[in-house]
């Protein structure tokens, strides 16, 4: 366990000497921040792999919990934090070329570490005022990316993104505060312990109301998506893949997770899956109607949330294994669709789909990888997309709720609907004559794309009986059984 | 020094030069005695911020361009978040434990004297030097910068 607090150091501390090496070499040496960060990331994907399978708990600064703070590792954080360093390593590969077109890259690099750092302690905090701590790291250093390229639009939705947010980290801090007045500790087993042993009153109902709200903002949760489909297509496109990829999963939907299942013990009964069912549907429906491929993804990313949202929702073991499993993949295929769009725009120009056509004759790999994610997220077989839908729908027939699985399968075809609109519009049919010189993405983008494109196809496996013991299932006690969650805490 | 046109009138310029080292000062004492007195590294960087900011409002911006120029407060400011995470890096390999006071733990001290802190006193300068810059340049980019937009071009132009 001695390794947890490198997560969020081994960022921290590469975003500020990023800054400083920057500065002292006058900004000329563009390759300094490229190579740091690339490999930080790479290093801790590599670290998280070794985190599978263990649990346990740090202490920092000797300050023993409930007075000093700590970090928890245990079978949910393990996988979130595994799946949030792998493409946060495949997002700063893809940046290295796709960056060029800014200035200023240093910071970028910067704010993106700083990022990391935050979402990875979000992941291992057991404190609740340094999960909200690290919850603005995360996300102040993703306003900043969101309104990068300085323009009208990007500082609006950027604008729009920090409104939004602000209102939401009130509302946890707002509800932390109410915690603490009650009970007089931050330290979340120790919170989790007196919420069990005491009655669940009024106010503790208040609490949870604020703490759900806040994070189905940041989650995106309809009716709390406005500021998404602003911000996703405004960011630049690696940033794009993480806040759509890992972010809103990490803020959002692995705070709720952890509030209400560990903390509060309480399931909703079937709240979260009627809220995942609106948001299937209705993100489904409002990206039918886009022409602009990135705002098409953003829109996407909240259909695809309401499929996890419903799976968690469900509360059976299957139907949050499956959520899980869905968690896992819509972040290898969301990540790779944005980054594909990326690269288009990084050749093209432009993201509306009209202007497009014809794509894959000239950008081989950028349409088949595209195509692989779009079957992937649409539900085709042998893509990882199928396995993990067709478990949802399972988990719902299997829980009783007939009438949720056949919602489901609706918007899985709406899916299918809008991702082979985008594929017709931009990748098939007639090539513009203006069109005809494009060349392929650069290297190091193509590279993160292939990555990305044979994960979708490997993450399959995770239902091997060995693999899914090991990665999933340890994910699925913890949320099932709160009682796991105060073992590694309270001795 | 007090002959250029910029900034504000004399008077200020003249009560500016008497009060900044002693604002600055003071903003040194309360990051020092943070261990000791109420403060610390956020109070007294935001101090010794401030009194660059009033440099910057009595003299106007060539004066802090010379002083503390934004290059300059940058290097600072990383420097700072670098030294507070280095002190507590060294306490997993010097004190078992992340931000574990190994200095306390080896030389110990007197409770309520200035050396009694251990790595207390080196996070709140790492803390201090931080928000000192980082404040200040929260200020200067705000004062200094715009960002204008093509929309606003042309409607100038328009109501031209």
């Amino acid at each position: 366990m001695n390794t947890l607090p490198y997560f969020v150091l081994i960022p921290l501390a590469g975003a500020f000497l990023i800054v400083f090496l920057n500065v002292l070499t006058k900004n000329k040496v563009r390759v300094i921040s490229e190579i740091l960060a690339n490999m930080i990331t790479l290093a801790l994907f590599i670290m998280t792999i070794f985190m599978f399978n263990k649990s346990g708990m740090y202490v920092i600064g000797k300050w023993v919990p409930p007075l000093g703070i700590n970090l928890v590792l245990d079978g949910l954080s393990a996988l979130m934090m595994s799946i949030v360093n792998l493409i946060a390593f495949t997002a700063t590969l893809f940046s290295i070329n796709y960056m060029r077109r800014y200035t200023a890259n240093n910071y970028y690099y910067a704010l993106f570490l700083l990022m990391l750092a935050g979402m990875n302690g979000v992941l291992l905090s057991g404190d609740f005022f340094n999960l909200f701590v690290f919850i603005e790291i995360a996300s102040i250093a993703s306003y900043a990316l969101v309104g990068f390229g300085t323009e009208a639009d990007e500082l609006e939705a950027s604008f729009k993104y920090m409104v939004m947010g602000g209102i939401a980290s009130t509302f946890i801090l707002l509800a932390i505060a109410l915690l603490y007045s009650q009970f007089g500790v931050l330290n979340m087993a120790y919170i989790s312990k007196a919420i069990a042993n005491s009655e669940f009153n009024i106010l503790l109902r208040f609490t949870l109301f604020l703490f759900i709200a806040a994070f189905s903002v940041k989650a995106a949760i309809i009716p709390f998506h406005a500021w998404l489909p602003d911000a996703h297509p405004a960011a630049p496109a690696p940033i794009s893949a993480m806040l759509s990829g890992v972010v809103i999963k990490t803020l959002g939907l692995y705070a709720m997770i952890r509030v209400m299942y560990n903390i509060f013990g309480f399931n909703g009964g079937n709240m979260l899956a009627y809220m995942g069912l609106i948001s299937i549907m209705v993100g489904g429906l409002l990206a039918l109607g886009q022409m602009d491929m990135k705002r098409l993804l953003a829109y996407s990313s909240i259909s695809q949330i309401g499929y996890i949202i419903l799976g968690i929702g469900l509360g059976t073991k299957l139907g949050i294994l499956a959520a899980l499993f869905h968690l896992v993949n819509h972040s290898v295929f969301k990540s790779l669709l944005f980054m594909n769009s990326g690269s288009v725009y990084h050749r093209l120009g432009t993201r509306n789909l009209d202007e497009m056509g014809g794509l894959n004759k000239v950008m081989p790999i950028t349409g088949g990888t595209s195509l692989i994610a779009s079957l992937s997220i649409s539900g085709m077989p042998p893509f990882n997309g199928f396995f993990s839908k067709l478990l949802i729908i399972i988990a719902c027939i299997q829980s009783g709720h007939p009438i949720f699985a056949f919602w489901a399968i609706a918007g899985s075809i709406f899916t299918l609907a809008y991702y082979m609109k985008m594929q017709r519009y931009a990748f098939f049919g007639a090539l513009k004559e203006s069109y005809k010189s494009i060349k392929e993405s650069p290297f190091f983008m193509s590279v993160s794309m292939i990555i990305l494109a044979i994960l979708c196809l490997v993450t399959s496996f995770l239902l091997i009986p060995q693999l899914r013991d090991a990665v999933l299932t340890p994910a699925v006690e913890v949320i099932l059984n709160a009682d796991t969650y105060k073992a590694l805490v309270i001795k | 020094m007090t002959n250029n046109k910029s900034g504000l009138s004399e008077i200020v310029k003249s009560v500016c030069c008497w009060i900044e080292g002693f604002i600055f000062l003071f903003g040194c004492y309360i990051v020092l005695f943070g261990h000791l007195t109420p403060g610390g590294g956020f109070a007294g960087g935001v101090i010794m911020a401030a009194s660059f900011i009033l440099i910057m409002l009595s003299f106007g911006k060539e004066r802090v361009d010379l002083l503390f120029p934004w290059t300059r407060s940058t290097l600072v400011e990383s420097f700072g978040a670098l030294l507070f995470i280095g002190v507590a890096w060294l306490g997993i390999y010097y004190g078992g434990g992340f931000f574990a006071n190994f200095l306390h733990q080896k030389f110990g001290g007197t409770p309520f004297t200035f050396l009694s802190g251990g790595t207390i006193p080196i996070s709140n300068v790492a803390i201090a030097l931080k928000v000192m810059a980082g404040l200040f340049l929260v200020f200067y980019v705000l004062s200094t910068h715009k960002v204008i937009l093509d929309e606003d071009i042309s409607k100038t132009e328009k109501d031209k």
